[in-house]
């Protein structure tokens, strides 16, 4: 350690251009990324559907396909997060009904403020993923059982408990109770750029990729989060906390369903008990088009929003183009088949020796 | 033969005994068993700073049980392990890292899809700033880690390159850079030769004195006493989970070791059978021989 410090000549010298290291293109840069072979893929999909349906140009569809990445982009983020750390959550689908379920029956039963509710539904998120992450880590289960085991009884207590309680399939209104207003605001209002709205969605999206990526690359808890999914012994072996790092991903899945449970709800007033289901897929597709490998150790928060941002655009640019929606499905197994084979070759890449 | 080599044992420690307070590291009598199944049992030991330790043994001897318990992975059930002559029970790599303990495994401990520099300062990441702002400081630990391997003698050509595409060799060594810039005091070295070349394993070897020479204890875990002897200071000889001998240099020949470690009269009898096979192979040349002269005649 101390000839690190003592050493200010010697240190100069180790930053000089070493002469096996060949200039790196810009382009050398850009194909490590790996985000890279979804963003090919995105600017291949938009100027299609720029082609076929010129009406996809137009802002005010620009703010629908965004709207609409937006919805699965935002718990993409934590997929994609949690994949890098070499797990994945089937229950995340089931989950976000569960958070708006929990918000607007708490408010409605009680009668209290939205924002209690709100507040309660952030702890039963948080809570659901800090279960996920413990049984996981007590049983040594794969994720998948884990995860799967937890989505089959959240959609259970999410049907049980609303007709239970509310005695409907779906959550009775709650906007009439106090500071319905103010909530729809936060998590269901339109911004107005330039004549045209935008959902606030998008700028929550944006602005959780932008955080996630920092805690990624810039952060002792990303270095972990790629050692945990990358070599769990090894990152034991040199004193990474394993499993308050993996316990603290599937937390962070829980409060980006959260985000998107309260969207949920207070888009309309009510949440419909048996949604949701098949929707963790959409997530898990948009963090593995975005370049996050399956197995873990790799991937990123950027890559994750553009493959909601794929989504979002084959959703939408179907219609734009006035095709049967019913094709959509293929498209995106197509898609998921095309990026996991690019994500094959980059992982071999990244791995040889030269 | 037995009582022979257990009074060696203790006449061993007992020389160390005085100074018990200087010795790094000791064990007394430790054990480990899983189950009914019993791993180690009543192994001795002690490591010096500036001092290499050399367990030896054969595949199953316990070697890997032995540093998974120096190294904090697990916890011995008997005998005593103390550090600094206090009595100690690490109950996680980290403790044993904060004791200042470092391994380097032999599958490496290190994280093949993340660069060189990451790597390095994986679990002791540093960082400026505070609060919410708190970052890791990049620039400075690619070139503390550039700087650290470079004076191992090891010239890396960009650390930003995921540490899975350089060869075992110079992962090894990284890690054993690793260890030293983070002030281990006992450096475990678990296996670090067996899947290399014969090239790679000197430069292995050579780290390995350098560690030394910086005032580590080391331990090297090997099962080549070709390895261990040249840079070994003591030998601790590992058999079925049982302390078969432990020597310091002096005491031992190269020849003696590895005797010692295939059990003497086990190599004798394999040398016989290797011999056997020989002549078999010549009478049955000979037969065959026999056979066709026959049938062309």
């Amino acid at each position: 350690m101390s000839s690190i410090t003592a050493s200010p000549s010697q240190k100069r010298k180790s930053p000089a251009l070493d002469e096996r290291v060949g200039k790196k293109s810009a382009l050398s840069i850009l194909l490590g990324r790996p985000e890279i072979g979804a963003l090919v893929g995105a600017i291949a999909l938009f100027v299609f559907f720029a082609v076929v349906a010129p009406v996809f140009l137009a802002p005010a569809s620009l703010a629908t396909v965004l709207y609409g990445a937006s919805t699965i982009g935002i718990m993409a983020v934590g997929v994609s997060l949690l994949m890098i750390g070499g797990e994945f959550d089937l229950s995340t689908g089931v989950a976000v009904i569960s958070s708006a379920l929990s918000a607007s029956m708490i408010s409605w039963y009680f009668g209290l403020n939205v924002w209690v509710g709100i507040a309660l539904a952030l702890v039963v998120s948080l809570l659901i993923g800090f279960i996920n992450g413990i049984i996981l880590i007590k049983t040594k289960l794969p994720s998948f059982i884990v995860t799967l085991a937890s989505f089959l009884m959240l959609t259970g207590l999410n049907l049980g408990l609303t007709r239970a309680i509310g005695g409907s399939v779906s959550s009775p209104s709650i906007a009439d109770i106090e500071g319905f207003q103010s909530a729809k605001a936060v998590f269901a209002s339109s911004v107005n750029i330039a004549g045209i709205d935008v959902k606030i969605t998008v700028f929550i999206w944006i602005a959780m990729v932008i955080i996630a990526s920092w805690i990624l690359l810039r952060t002792k808890i990303g270095n972990w989060i790629f050692a945990v999914g990358g070599d769990e012994k090894a990152a034991r072996a040199v004193g990474v906390p394993v499993v308050r790092t993996k316990i603290g991903l599937f937390m962070a899945v829980g409060f980006c369903g959260w985000v998107l449970g309260m969207h949920n709800l207070f888009a309309f007033d009510s949440v419909q008990s048996g949604e949701g289901i098949g929707n963790e897929f959409l997530y898990i597709i948009a963090a593995v088009i975005g370049g996050c490998l399956l197995t873990g150790g790799y991937g990123s928060a950027i890559g994750g929003a553009i493959g909601a941002f794929i989504f979002g655009m084959a959703n939408k640019g179907i219609v734009y183009a006035e095709w049967n929606p019913d094709w959509f499905k293929f498209f995106l197994g197509l898609m998921l088949l095309l990026a996991t084979v690019v994500n094959i070759v980059v992982k071999k890449r990244a791995e040889s020796s030269k | 033969m037995k009582t022979r080599k257990n009074k060696k044992t203790e006449d061993l420690l007992e020389k160390l005994e005085p100074k018990i307070s200087d010795n790094l590291l000791t064990l007394k009598g430790v054990g480990k068993h899983y189950g009914s199944i019993i791993a180690l049992r009543g192994v001795d030991m002690v490591v010096d700073p500036g001092k290499v330790t050399c367990v030896l043994g054969d595949n199953g001897a316990g070697k890997s049980t032995l540093i998974k318990i120096i190294a904090g992975l697990h916890q011995h059930d008997e005998g005593e392990f103390s550090l600094h002559g206090s009595a100690i029970k690490l109950k996680s790599p980290r403790v044993a890292l904060d004791a200042g303990i470092a391994a380097v495994y032999q599958d490496l401990a290190v994280v093949p899809l993340m660069p060189i520099w990451r790597n390095f300062f994986l679990g002791s990441e540093l960082t400026t700033g505070v609060g919410l702002f708190k970052k890791l400081d990049v620039q400075k630990m690619k070139d503390i880690t550039k700087q650290e391997l470079s004076d191992m003698g090891i010239d890396l050509r960009d650390v930003e390159q995921p540490i899975g595409q350089l060869s075992g060799g110079e992962r090894q060594c990284v890690a054993i850079a690793r260890a030293v810039y983070f002030g281990a005091k006992v450096l475990i070295l678990d296996e670090p030769t067996a899947a290399l070349g014969v090239k790679q394993s000197g430069v292995v070897l050579r780290y390995i004195l350098q560690a030394r020479d910086r005032g580590l204890g080391v331990i090297f875990i090997t099962h080549n006493p070709h390895h261990a002897y040249p840079v070994g200071d003591s030998f601790l000889l590992l058999k079925r989970g049982r302390s078969i001998g432990y020597y310091s240099k002096s005491e031992i020949t190269v020849e003696e070791l590895t005797a010692q470690m295939a059990g003497g009269a086990e190599l004798a009898e394999l040398a016989h059978e290797l011999e056997q096979l020989g002549g078999h192979d010549e009478e049955l040349a000979e037969a065959e021989a026999g056979a066709n002269s026959q049938a062309t005649a």
